[in-house]
């Protein structure tokens, strides 16, 4: 079972890359000329985005909680939304793998875009969506089931795997998230004896037991102690080099410690969004300076 | 607004209103001791209710075994009721036991799946204009007299049984047993409902963050979550079925046997105990004493599943904090 999902996110990546292989030899062909084999920089870029969100509006009722959001979020890097409470951020997130869809008088405008996927389309089939692009609350939230029964939860809506493959994802999917040397004694134990950061870190097992391709992570640390973030935040740093990790903090070093990109959000719109290391040492926005170091929000 | 003057004169006034008289403090302990008595006694008074009822009934029954008419070992082994036929007085509980266990399965095989699917539906499937219609209307039925819902039975339920099957008594166990199954409708549902909702939202979100679908979220999470709520749900309706009375006395008519025919006429204890009271009975006879033993058996029988309920709840509750 783990290795079929490495190698279904191979394959997918394989496809894509021959594909692109399969133009740019159509390409060389046509124009006879070695030079178009080097893709142009911009090209590269594109490819590189895991979800690219373009001029985004979003209401909930009346009020619009979003105006015009346009960021690109790269692949396989951890990309940070910070903001004061109520700017919006949660929202995006929300949208990415419409989870907004279960708050009745929420909608949105724009484009909302994963490879060649409209995520914001009518036709899309959720369900899908969701096991491609996971998410993590802020409250960890485990089922009333067994440790084995969270994780094997996801797998066990979407996949035909026999007892022997769920056992193997199970196991993968909490070693991933840090977790299996502390639980694999109590499997079948309720999940709700774990403590907190335990739970949040199963609660990302379980999330990534489906082989997503996305992770969003909702303040997944606001209600744990300094030590259990500090285990996310490890956490985070290794799965970064699968999965494409976007997380709304409110914590401004969280975010400046773990993330390659940051987005600043205010009142619904992004002030400033670029590397990390601007963001917090150079920003080019007087409201980012200030909400950054700390004189406001 | 913020000169210097009326910001004296502001202090100054504050000053003379912090310096004035408190409550005294003499009447606010009189009051506290007041108002604490009064829920004292109230509390009592229930108290003190609830004994008198129990002491009363186990009195009257001791009475009526420690007659020579009667020996345990008939009223627990047999089933035959027959307390008025002079001679061949027979007090065989299972009779009456039959007669309510027979109504009341009938009841609870309608009430339980309708009334679990539809709070499912309530809490998790219905729009909130369907639910704000649907939940009102359902408590309405809860609020039907039930003698109401006895002659329903006995005038609609009971025709239409006999034109579906000639072979059905004008009295009959399954007439009455739908009324009552009728009434604990909505007991079913508004408890099980309350159950579905106490379901932490954060675990709905779970369920369809990892591409859940409705059903699957209400199946596999929901439901199982819930089912201590549920249970106990349950338990509270079959024994508001079990004490049902006034449909029964008017529907299902009043020969006690030991019957599996829900085509046939029974008779429950509630409704033997109608016919007792209700009737022309001295009150110091072995069949006025009867019907003691048979409200004590219906207590005891009530008393135990409401104690399941609490027990099944306290110890299968899920704590979400």
């Amino acid at each position: 079972m783990v290795p079929r999902i490495n190698s279904m996110n191979t394959v997918t990546k394989a496809n894509t890359v021959t594909s692109k292989n399969t133009v740019t030899t159509e390409k060389e062909a046509f124009a006879g000329s070695p030079t178009i084999q080097t893709a142009t920089p911009t090209e590269i870029s594109q490819e590189q985005f895991a979800l690219e969100i373009l001029n985004l509006d979003s209401w909930y009722g009346d009020f619009q909680a979003l105006h015009g959001v346009t960021i690109k979020i790269p692949r396989n890097q951890v990309t940070a939304f910070i903001g004061p409470s109520g700017c919006g951020k949660s929202t995006l997130l929300r949208w990415c793998n419409r989870m907004n869809d279960t708050i009745a008088i929420a909608r949105a405008s724009g484009t909302l875009r994963m490879g060649d996927t409209d995520l914001l389309s009518k036709s899309i089939d959720v369900v899908d969506l969701r096991r491609r692009v996971g998410i993590v609350f802020q409250k960890a939230n485990p089922f009333p089931k067994s440790i084995f029964d969270n994780v094997a939860f996801g797998p066990r809506l979407h996949m035909k795997a026999n007892r022997s493959e769920l056992a193997d994802l199970v196991e993968w999917s909490l070693r991933k998230a840090a977790l299996w040397d502390e639980v694999k004694d109590r499997l079948n134990k309720p999940a709700l004896g774990l403590s907190g950061g335990q739970q949040q870190r199963l609660c990302i097992a379980r999330a990534i037991a489906v082989g997503p391709e996305v992770l969003l992570m909702d303040e997944p640390c606001s209600a744990l102690d300094p030590a259990s973030t500090l285990a996310i935040e490890d956490l985070m740093d290794e799965l970064r080099t699968q999965y494409t990790i976007v997380i709304v903090t409110h914590n401004m070093q969280q975010a400046s410690r773990c993330s390659d990109k940051t987005a600043f959000f205010f009142e619904g719109k992004v002030v400033e969004y670029g590397p990390t290391d601007r963001i917090f040492t150079n920003p080019e926005n007087k409201q980012t300076e200030d909400y950054v170091s700390g004189r406001f929000g | 607004m913020n000169t210097p003057e009326s910001t004296a004169d502001l202090n100054d006034r504050v000053r003379s209103i912090l310096a004035a008289d408190r409550r005294s403090l003499r009447g606010v302990r009189i009051r506290e001791i007041g108002v604490y008595a009064v829920l004292v006694l109230c509390g009592v008074f229930s108290l003190l209710i609830t004994i008198a009822i129990v002491g009363v009934l186990l009195t009257e029954t001791l009475n009526f075994f420690r007659s020579d008419e009667v020996t345990l070992s008939n009223f627990l082994g047999s089933g035959q009721w027959t307390p008025l036929l002079g001679s061949t007085k027979s007090f065989g509980i299972w009779a009456l036991i039959s007669g309510t266990m027979l109504v009341t399965v009938i009841a609870m095989a309608i009430a339980l799946p309708l009334g679990l699917i539809t709070a499912v539906y309530l809490s998790e499937y219905a729009p909130r204009k369907v639910r704000a219609v649907l939940k009102p209307v359902l408590e309405v039925l809860a609020g039907v007299p039930t003698v109401v819902y006895g002659f329903f039975a006995l005038v609609t339920i009971t025709p239409f049984l006999q034109w579906l099957h000639g072979g059905f008594n004008v009295f009959n166990a399954t007439s009455g047993g739908i009324a009552v199954g009728i009434l604990c409708l909505p007991t079913v549902c508004s408890l099980a409902e309350d159950a579905l909702q106490a379901v932490p939202s954060s675990l709905r979100d779970g369920a369809y963050g990892l591409g859940g679908t409705r059903f699957d979220a209400t199946v596999k999470v929901i439901l199982p979550a819930a089912l201590s709520g549920i249970i106990s749900a349950f338990l509270l309706a079959i024994a508001r079925a079990i004490g049902e009375t006034m449909i029964v006395a008017i529907a299902c008519g009043s020969r006690p046997q030991v019957t599996g025919d829900p085509r046939d006429e029974i008779q429950t204890m509630t409704g033997f105990m109608v016919q007792m009271a209700g009737g022309d009975v001295s009150n110091f006879g072995i069949e006025y004493y009867s019907m003691y033993a048979v409200a004590f058996t219906l207590f005891m029988i009530t008393l135990s599943l409401t104690m399941i309920g609490n027990v099944v709840r306290r110890r299968y509750r899920e704590a979400y904090e």
